[in-house]
């Protein structure tokens, strides 16, 4: 049985210009010890899916209109609050993509390593904080003994992402959601956190969810891919499905707009016009507007996931019926 | 380089660091730039990258006279504009605009894109007042802007199009040198082809020179001709694009392009890839002899001893490193 399966998630946005439909109906599972990758543009619904998981949508303005998050037999978006605390920071963790904003400025590395140890296990301080410089020497902090009592503002960008990491990690999560953890980060440090990110996977057989806009970043790391446009998944399945053979045309769009697959100095390739209002009705397909294949019935019709090959689905009407 | 319209010899930016509360002294220097030699061509577009904190944005303002340059001299069309008065440079500036990393930042909320497009046009008198209009609705169009969106403000647009007016504001008073810090950074990736198109177009059209500045090296190897590779405030490599980033010779430039993630699984997974310990050392007090030795894979016992000159390596490449030949 899949360690997470998320069934056909909406989260809604009430404000004064309208419901924004964010999240609009996204269902996929995640298997125990497997890296899903969620690729998508700014504003396309995969941070908004992962903080609805963990219970971080403020409501209001936002609402859970439907769904369940199954984790382990119990439903993440109806449990009672105190069962879902005893699972949140200790069996599914979460880093974040500004490691400067989402570490507390007043607290020293320690107090705020130790603290999800204090809450969710039975553990003196002392012991506790042993643990914590294990974790911290474990994702690579020299010198470890002393800059455990360091505050935030005296790490470097890529050593806050790893003393994130070490936090969220230190419970010994079965399932860790990374929110775009390396988009703050040069490609030299990047490199080194998605090689940490690896190593503790391996070492710790927990499962990752990675949000990212990079497709190489993807490539590398992930085992299943879900690509989301406009608060929909448009397709999902094995990483070597995605990039070898994608069937969406959003995500063959998205490949294609890649410069360093694009021959040098001819013009790049791109996805005329924008992403669409989330806060309008869209009765087609939500990529209609901006792909070069629509026709009128993609436009008017819901389009539903099909599944082209064992575990490859995709949400194109066209494709589906064999046009493309 | 015969010719160049932008020339930049042995150039040094230092922030001075003071300690004490009541009587500060200065206690030492953040070397941004520490002796960059670089020229730049007729319509040419120079690509610069680097980590952050290298200096690349702080190259770019010196380049712009926007921080007081601590030595070393800028010649535009051959005129230094270090030994220049004020009002000579905002004279030069003309010539030469910039564009910014955050287009959310760099447009003022409270003027609308006819305000923010006619104030360099006023300000240099370069037409009667009258003309003004049209010539806005001109750089509208010349970004790919429908002039009817002149009196809307920033907020209404997205972040490709708010670059596409900090774009036409650098236009406006028909410069010849465009300097870019990171323009695409911000932007997601569909977007970013779009901005990167447009200015390749406008560089071929006006025949511009433009220094592009960015850490996303496919980026930069798709729209430069040569590249500069920043460490710490000086150049390491520069060349041809394609040569610097497909045979780099530095090992910090091969540690940089390594380190780009490919899209393409089975490459990915399979690759050597060289991983860099540790973060870049710090400006104010860099390590002695080449600053990357710390963090070099090939570094020696003579890479601690002299800061390494950039040496000419073939016809058109620079490199500064003790060992380019036996690597």
């Amino acid at each position: 049985m899949a360690l997470l399966t998320v069934t056909d998630l909406r989260t809604h946005f009430h404000t004064r210009s309208g419901v924004y439909r964010a999240v609009d109906g996204v269902s996929f599972s995640v298997e125990r010890g497997e890296t899903l990758g969620i690729v998508g543009e700014s504003g396309s619904g995969k941070s908004v899916t992962c903080y609805s998981i963990m219970g971080l949508i403020p409501q209001p303005p936002g609402r859970i209109a439907s769904g369940t998050a199954m984790f382990d037999g119990i439903d993440l978006l109806h449990c009672r609050p105190a069962q879902a605390r005893t699972i949140r920071g200790k069996r599914v963790s979460m880093i974040f993509q500004d490691p400067m904003t989402s570490l507390n400025p007043y607290m020293r590395i320690s107090e705020q390593l130790i603290e999800p140890l204090l809450i969710h296990e039975k553990i003196s301080r002392a012991e506790a904080m042993k643990r914590a410089l294990a974790m911290l020497e474990a994702v690579g902090i020299n010198d470890a003994a002393r800059r455990i009592r360091y505050y935030p503002h005296e790490f470097s960008g890529g050593m806050r992402q790893r003393v994130m990491i070490a936090m969220a990690l230190i419970t010994q999560p079965e399932l860790l959601i990374a929110d775009e953890p390396t988009t703050a980060l040069d490609v030299t440090v990047q490199a080194q956190i998605l090689e940490l990110i690896r190593k503790m996977q391996r070492e710790l057989g927990m499962a990752v969810i990675f949000i990212t806009h990079d497709l190489g970043v993807v490539s590398g790391l992930c085992d299943r891919v879900l690509v989301m446009y406009a608060g929909r998944v448009v397709e999902s399945g094995g990483v070597r499905q995605i990039f070898y053979e994608p069937r969406h045309p959003y995500t063959r769009a998205l490949q294609r707009s890649i410069p360093a697959l694009q021959q040098k100095g001819a013009e790049l390739y791109t996805i005329p016009g924008l992403p669409p209002d989330v806060s309008k009705p869209l009765p087609g397909c939500a990529f209609a507007q901006r792909c070069e294949f629509a026709s009128d019935r993609c436009r008017a019709e819901p389009v539903a996931l099909s599944e082209c090959a064992p575990a490859h689905w995709h949400a194109c009407g066209r494709v589906a019926r064999g046009e493309l | 380089m015969a010719d160049p319209i932008l020339e930049l010899r042995d150039v040094k930016t230092h922030f001075p660091v003071y300690q004490g509360t009541l009587f500060k002294r200065q206690t030492g220097a953040v070397k941004a730039v520490d002796g960059v030699t670089l020229s730049v061509g007729r319509g040419e577009v120079l690509g610069l990258v680097g980590e952050s904190g290298c200096g690349k944005s702080t190259l770019a303002r010196t380049i712009m006279q926007l921080v007081p340059t601590t030595g070393g001299t800028v010649f535009l069309e051959g005129k230094n504009l270090t030994a220049s008065r004020a009002g000579e440079v905002r004279a030069m500036r003309r010539d030469m605009q910039m564009v910014f990393q955050d287009p959310f930042a760099s447009l003022n909320p409270r003027m609308s894109v006819y305000a923010t497009l006619a104030e360099p046009l006023h300000a240099h008198a370069v037409c009667a007042d009258s003309e003004i209009p049209a010539r806005v609705a001109e750089l509208m169009e010349l970004v790919g802007l429908a002039p009817r969106f002149m009196q809307k403000y920033p907020h209404e647009f997205s972040g490709g199009q708010r670059q596409r007016i900090a774009i036409a504001r650098a236009l406006a008073l028909k410069p010849r040198v465009i300097v870019a810090d990171e323009p695409v950074s911000a932007l997601d990736v569909s977007i970013q082809a779009q901005i990167l198109n447009l200015l390749a177009q406008l560089v071929r059209q006006m025949n511009l020179s433009l220094i592009f500045i960015a850490h996303d090296l496919s980026v930069v190897k798709h729209i430069s001709d040569r590249v500069a590779v920043m460490y710490l405030g000086k150049i390491v490599e520069v060349g041809p694009a394609v040569e610097v980033i497909d045979h780099a010779r530095h090992p910090y430039t091969r540690a940089l392009v390594s380190a780009i993630p490919t899209a393409d699984p089975d490459k990915e997974r399979s690759r050597q890839r060289i991983v860099l310990a540790g973060d870049p050392p710090s400006p104010i007090n860099p390590p002695a002899g080449c600053a990357f030795h710390p963090r070099c894979p090939h570094a020696t016992a003579a890479c601690k001893q002299a800061v390494p000159a950039l040496v000419r390596v073939d016809a058109a490449r620079e490199v500064a490193c003790v060992r380019w030949q036996d690597l």
